[in-house]
């Protein structure tokens, strides 16, 4: 089972329901669990997970690279590319490879075949375990502007290992748990974070900006046919808009979390909230199996 | 005139709380919400919309399907996977298509024709602290640093127009191309942060964005008091980088309080709060 979590806003507590999620599950014995940490801009899970990491890889993307000894400045490239990424003077082509999307079509339409696509790195990912869980994330270079790329490769190398996984572990009745902890907002890298989850996790508080956020984040769900539900953490510190939202709109409320300051603390250490107290991993595991329920359902 | 922007690199640490109050406490500005993906400061500073403006960015893909005899070309050169030919029919996966239009400038039968494409919305508002100027990207959708970029010039305007010094931003969460659209040639960003293992991570990447940018940045440590190792890690990393703190706010669910209020926190209460918030603005400007 892919489960994605996600909140909009950020801030909310996606990190540390991924987390927990993780840590509670794990304890089980049935369980294969796996965490995918998509928040490549600021990934912090690994601060909670302390994976070791036994694997990095560069991630690059191909861009533009002119063979002079075959360009006759025609400016063909520079009018196919949508992007802007590529000018053509009298005696020079000059590359912005910060607004490459790596379409191809430069390449594709140089009537001189003058150009090659280069390698040009925008992150690395990192691979490794904590415990038993099985750790992939991926972290973006800084002054980069995309972080999708660098996702769908995580995302790849991980759904393919769940594929393969997958049938395996029915086999000898394992649970393959593949976890995401996706980035806040609701544009370009939440989509390709959540894409192809089987359910999705949505963290949020009980203010007017975690309404505001969650509505948005709900749309996006809805866009993509993902089932969905909500986590409302810190759920005694605002008013019950959220709540009635969710009424309304028949979207379940899988846990309520109550502002702790022990939790607060907990988190500013690095610290998971599974290890404080019995009864909160008691919480993520009914939490999982409502979800598990839920899902069956859909 | 001066540009400010308010920014985190983590989501969720307080950004647009503190960008109300200083919204609040400025004379002669203007706002702009630049938090295009999640945009939440109008809803502490109640605009009334005196423009709404369509955004328009990049290109969409529309399949001529009388023209389409399901070649396949267009599937297979497109790098985003955003094609699929089934039953005998051409989709197009708009959430995966990035607009690059290679599919149109290859098909044979020039059944493929690039279209604008609608993605969000900006608005023009007023507000009883000055000129607010605000947008919502369409969900799913891109070209967020364009939006970006487009409140940013409209603030800019606004400004010259109306003889305003100061430009208030409310920046994104994240590295990426909104928040380097937010931050490119401005003249001050107000990094917030809080004392957590997460906040310094995330505060030492995106300090080095306005680094690389030439950005100069100063630092506001939020709820400092719920841990204060913590704390003073990140005064020492601001030392250690000759980056001033602009001060620190404690722990009070005062802030929740004026959030659910629909205020800012300055507006609502005189607490303690408060006061730091107003130091920190007189010790910014």
């Amino acid at each position: 089972m892919i489960i994605s979590v996600a909140s909009g806003k950020g801030g909310s507590g996606k990190t540390t329901i991924a987390v927990n999620l993780a840590l509670a599950l794990v304890g089980d014995q049935k369980n294969n669990v796996h965490f995918l940490d998509c928040d490549v801009e600021e990934p912090n899970a690994h601060l909670f997970l302390n994976p070791l990491i036994k694997k990095r890889e560069s991630i690059k993307i191909p861009v533009p690279e002119i063979d002079y000894q075959k360009c006759n400045y025609c400016g063909k490239c520079a009018q196919v590319c949508v992007y802007n990424a590529i000018a053509v003077t009298k005696d020079k082509v000059l590359v912005f490879p910060e607004l490459c999307h790596s379409c191809g079509a430069c390449t594709l339409f140089c009537p001189q075949k003058a150009i090659n696509e280069e390698g040009r790195e925008i992150g690395i990912l990192e691979e490794g375990k904590s415990g038993s869980i099985s750790f992939i994330g991926g972290r973006l270079n800084i002054g980069e502007p995309m972080a999708p790329p660098i996702i769908k490769k995580i995302k790849k190398k991980s759904i393919e290992k769940y594929r393969n996984r997958e049938n395996e572990d029915i086999k000898v009745k394992k649970q393959y748990i593949l976890l995401i902890d996706v980035p806040p907002g609701t544009s370009c890298p939440v989509i390709e974070s959540v894409k192809g989850s089987d359910y999705t996790i949505l963290v949020s508080e009980p203010t007017p900006f975690g309404l505001h956020d969650l509505v948005l984040a709900v749309e996006v769900l809805q866009k993509l046919q993902i089932p969905h539900g909500v986590i409302l953490n810190k759920c005694d510190i605002g008013n019950h808009e959220v709540e009635d939202y969710c009424k309304e709109n028949d979207i379940p409320i899988l846990l309520f979390l109550p502002l702790d300051k022990e939790i607060a603390i907990a988190y500013s250490k690095g610290m998971p909230i599974v290890n404080l107290n019995r009864s909160y991993k008691q919480n993520f595991i009914q939490l999982f199996q409502n979800i598990s329920k839920q899902y069956k359902i859909v | 005139m001066k540009e400010i922007v308010i920014i985190s690199g983590k989501g969720g640490t307080g950004k647009t709380v503190l960008a109300a109050s200083i919204a609040a406490l400025a004379k002669n500005k203007v706002m702009g919400d630049c938090d295009v993906d999640a945009s939440n400061l109008y809803l502490l500073l109640h605009p009334e919309v005196t423009e709404k403006h369509d955004f328009y960015a990049g290109l969409i893909p529309a399949i001529d399907l009388s023209k389409c005899n399901q070649c396949g070309l267009c599937q297979e050169l497109c790098r985003f996977e955003a094609i699929k030919i089934s039953q005998e029919q051409t989709v197009i996966d708009s959430v995966s298509c990035e607009g690059c239009g290679l599919c149109a400038l290859v098909c044979p039968q020039q059944a493929i024709q690039m279209n604008e494409n609608h993605c969000g919305e900006w608005y023009l508002s007023e507000t009883k602290y000055g000129p607010l100027i605000y947008a919502r990207l369409g969900i799913a959708e891109e070209n967020s640093g364009k939006l970006v970029a487009l409140v940013r010039q409209n603030a800019q305007e606004v400004a010259k127009k109306k003889n305003l010094e100061l430009i208030i931003i409310d920046g994104p969460p994240g590295i990426s191309c909104p928040l380097i659209a937010s931050i490119s040639g401005a003249n001050l960003a107000i990094v917030v942060t809080e004392p957590t293992l997460s906040g310094i991570h995330d505060l030492e990447r995106v300090i080095k964005v306005t680094q690389h940018f030439g950005v100069k940045a100063v630092v506001i440590i939020n709820k400092y008091d719920l841990n204060l190792e913590n704390s003073s890690r990140i005064e020492k990393f601001c030392g250690q980088n000759c980056i001033s703190v602009g001060g620190k706010i404690h722990f009070d669910n005062v802030i929740t309080e004026a959030l659910v209020k629909g205020l800012p926190v300055v507006e609502y209460s005189d607490s303690k709060v408060t006061k730091e918030i107003r130091d920190i603005w007189q010790k910014v400007f």
